[in-house]
């Protein structure tokens, strides 16, 4: 078997050329299907319905895409309150799928799809690996977890529709993990980029290196990373990392997706419309400023989502990028209006402190912190895995690493936490996502 | 004579100095030596084994962080004056002793064997051997150990 890294991109997959068409056309798509799919919804959905009305509006008032800044939003909640089949559009005798969130507390968010919406996300997805180079020749291990989560099956019937040979080995089991990836030559893998930093680390110890694998392709999504991250991830690794954008509300995986500029993800506009708000006011942003990611499911039939209020922080990115698609491209997703914390009045974010840690050598992104309240202060901890490299047998090497960590999360965040150095994998991590806050306050 | 010295990660809560030395027994690797430097919060085990690279993978593939550095087994007469001697060798060359430790027992010749962890060790070796002062190699530690 050739061991080398094809480098090759291949020649344009037939359906990516939607991503192409022209954006005076694209439009008249986006507004042709926003149209069905209200009155369908209006028609269909109570929930909308009566937001519809409570607003004096009619389906047939929309007269141009912009007027989607008419329609009611639809959050989360929404899902938790209709819970399990409130929001559902289609009879039970259309709908073949069912996905469900896992949500941290209580009942699940469930969303249900057609035949015709799994087609749609299957040529999503499709169109997601297209874009980033993977082809009908390559071998795609999908690490994401199979199940109620929509990103294994999601990745897995896109990469099948492409004509890649796929490896649905869903998450956990990491030994197995590299030791298919090795045997089989593995060119493409599908899972969280901080179970891949794992996976890259686990090889070492077993005496593999990753960069001489096959393996040229890293799909990573499902959790806020940063650019540092992508770094480490390919000078570990020699693969280029791309970022996959999705959310099961809207679909799953294949909302967006970088091509091989790796210039943030395209969304696949004529499926899913994207909108930047303000979260506060609710008014609606241009291209180009920061505020809330806000979708619309121009095709789906079973569950539509209008004004979806996703808690991703980004901006749409004014420019075009180099490879010509007419899709708008997101700013990669580093913060969640809603993982905000505010410990002793300042606001934190989980990515904040991933960037502080990146910054000092030798630590990996593996952490957890850790809030708590003692005696009406908040206390802040943050939990570091020490690895290989970043451990030192000598006790002041590893003091000084935990102040330059220390100091450097005070830079950032404003905030002096107790970094606690912890040994390797022993932070909990749930399908293959790391858990990053633990909130002990009770408000 | 330089010795492989295995330092491995610990947290500082119970058990966790016991599960790297269950791990090496039960694949019958012999610790010749072993010392505990702890803080606070975290440990740092180092350890002197028979096979220090079957050693090393073990403790990796169970998920320890560990790292191989070079100490030094220096023998010291067991009388006042005896670790003077190879501090003043080093005095003014730039080489800190980053750490040192005794290692059990006592030789045959009332000598006391000690362990040391220089900021350089090739440099360290240089002067102690200008100064006539004689280090001992694995299989002699080994052999003394077991004598
Ligand atoms: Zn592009």
């Amino acid at each position: 078997m050739n061991m080398s890294k094809n480098r090759e991109i291949p020649p344009l997959h037939p359906a990516s050329t939607m991503d192409f068409l022209p954006p005076a056309q694209l439009r008249d798509v986006q507004f042709t299907r926003l149209k069905i799919m209200v009155q369908r919804a209006y028609d269909r959905v109570s929930l909308f319905r009566e937001r519809m009305n409570e607003r004096k509006l009619k389906p047939a008032d929309l007269r141009s895409m912009d007027d989607i800044v008419k329609l009611p939003f639809t959050v989360k909640t929404d899902l938790r309150d209709t819970y399990p089949f409130g929001l559902c559009a289609s009879p039970m005798s259309e709908i073949v799928r069912f996905h469900a969130s896992s949500g941290t507390t209580g009942k699940p968010i469930v969303v249900a799809y057609t035949q015709e919406d799994l087609d749609d996300w299957t040529r999503a997805v499709l169109r997601s690996l297209a874009a980033c180079g993977v082809h009908n020749g390559d071998i795609v291990q999908i690490a994401y977890g199979y199940g109620l989560f929509t990103g294994g099956l999601g990745l897995h019937y896109g990469a099948e529709a492409l004509g890649a040979s796929v490896i649905p080995i869903s998450g956990g089991n990491t030994d197995r993990q590299i030791m298919l990836m090795k045997d089989f030559g593995v060119t493409v893998i599908c899972c969280t980029p901080s179970y891949f930093l794992h996976l890259i680390d686990r090889a070492g110890e077993m005496g593999i290196n990753m960069k001489e694998l096959p393996l040229r392709i890293g799909v990573f999504g499902a959790e806020p990373w940063t650019e540092d991250m992508r770094e480490r991830i390919e000078a570990g690794s020699d693969i280029k990392a791309y970022d996959i954008y999705g959310l099961s509300e809207i679909v799953g995986p294949g909302v967006a997706m970088e091509c091989v500029h790796q210039a943030g993800p395209h969304i696949f506009e004529d499926l899913f419309f994207p909108e930047i708000i303000d979260p506060k006011t609710l008014e609606p942003l241009p291209d180009g400023e920061e505020g809330e990611l806000v979708l619309t499911t121009l095709c789906k039939r079973a569950m539509p989502m209008i004004r979806y209020r996703t808690r991703d922080i980004t901006s749409l990115e004014p420019t075009r990028c180099v490879c010509g698609r007419t899709l708008r491209r997101i700013r990669r997703i580093g913060r969640r209006s809603d993982d905000m914390l505010i410990i002793r009045g300042v606001n934190l974010f989980p990515s904040q402190i991933e960037a502080a840690l990146l910054k000092v050598e030798g630590t990996l992104p593996h952490y957890q912190i850790i809030v708590d309240r003692q005696r009406d202060l908040d206390t802040l901890e943050v939990q570091v895995e020490v690895t290989a490299d970043a451990f030192s047998d000598t006790v002041s090497a590893m003091e000084q690493m935990q102040k330059r960590l220390v100091h450097s999360i005070e830079g950032i965040t404003g905030l002096r936490p107790a970094v606690k150095l912890v040994a390797p994998r022993t932070l909990q991590r749930s399908e293959g996502k790391a858990k990053r806050v633990i909130d002990k306050r009770i408000m | 004579m330089k010795i492989k010295q295995l330092s491995v990660f610990l947290e500082n809560k119970p058990g966790s100095l016991s599960a790297p030395c269950r791990l090496l027994a039960k694949a019958g690797i012999n610790i010749q030596t072993c010392s505990l430097a702890d803080t606070r919060e975290f440990g740092i085990l180092r350890l002197v084994v028979e096979d220090t690279d079957k050693a090393k993978r073990l403790l990796q593939r169970n998920g320890f962080a560990v790292k191989v550095t070079e100490v030094i087994a220096l023998e010291v007469a067991d009388q006042p004056g005896g670790l003077a001697a190879i501090l003043d060798a080093l005095e003014g060359t730039g080489i800190n002793v980053e750490y040192a430790y005794s290692l059990t027992g006592r030789t045959k010749s009332g000598h006391a064997l000690l362990l040391f962890r220089f900021s350089d060790p090739n440099a360290a070796l240089q002067v102690l051997k200008e100064r006539n002062i004689n280090t001992v190699g694995s299989e002699e530690l080994t052999k003394r150990l077991k004598g």
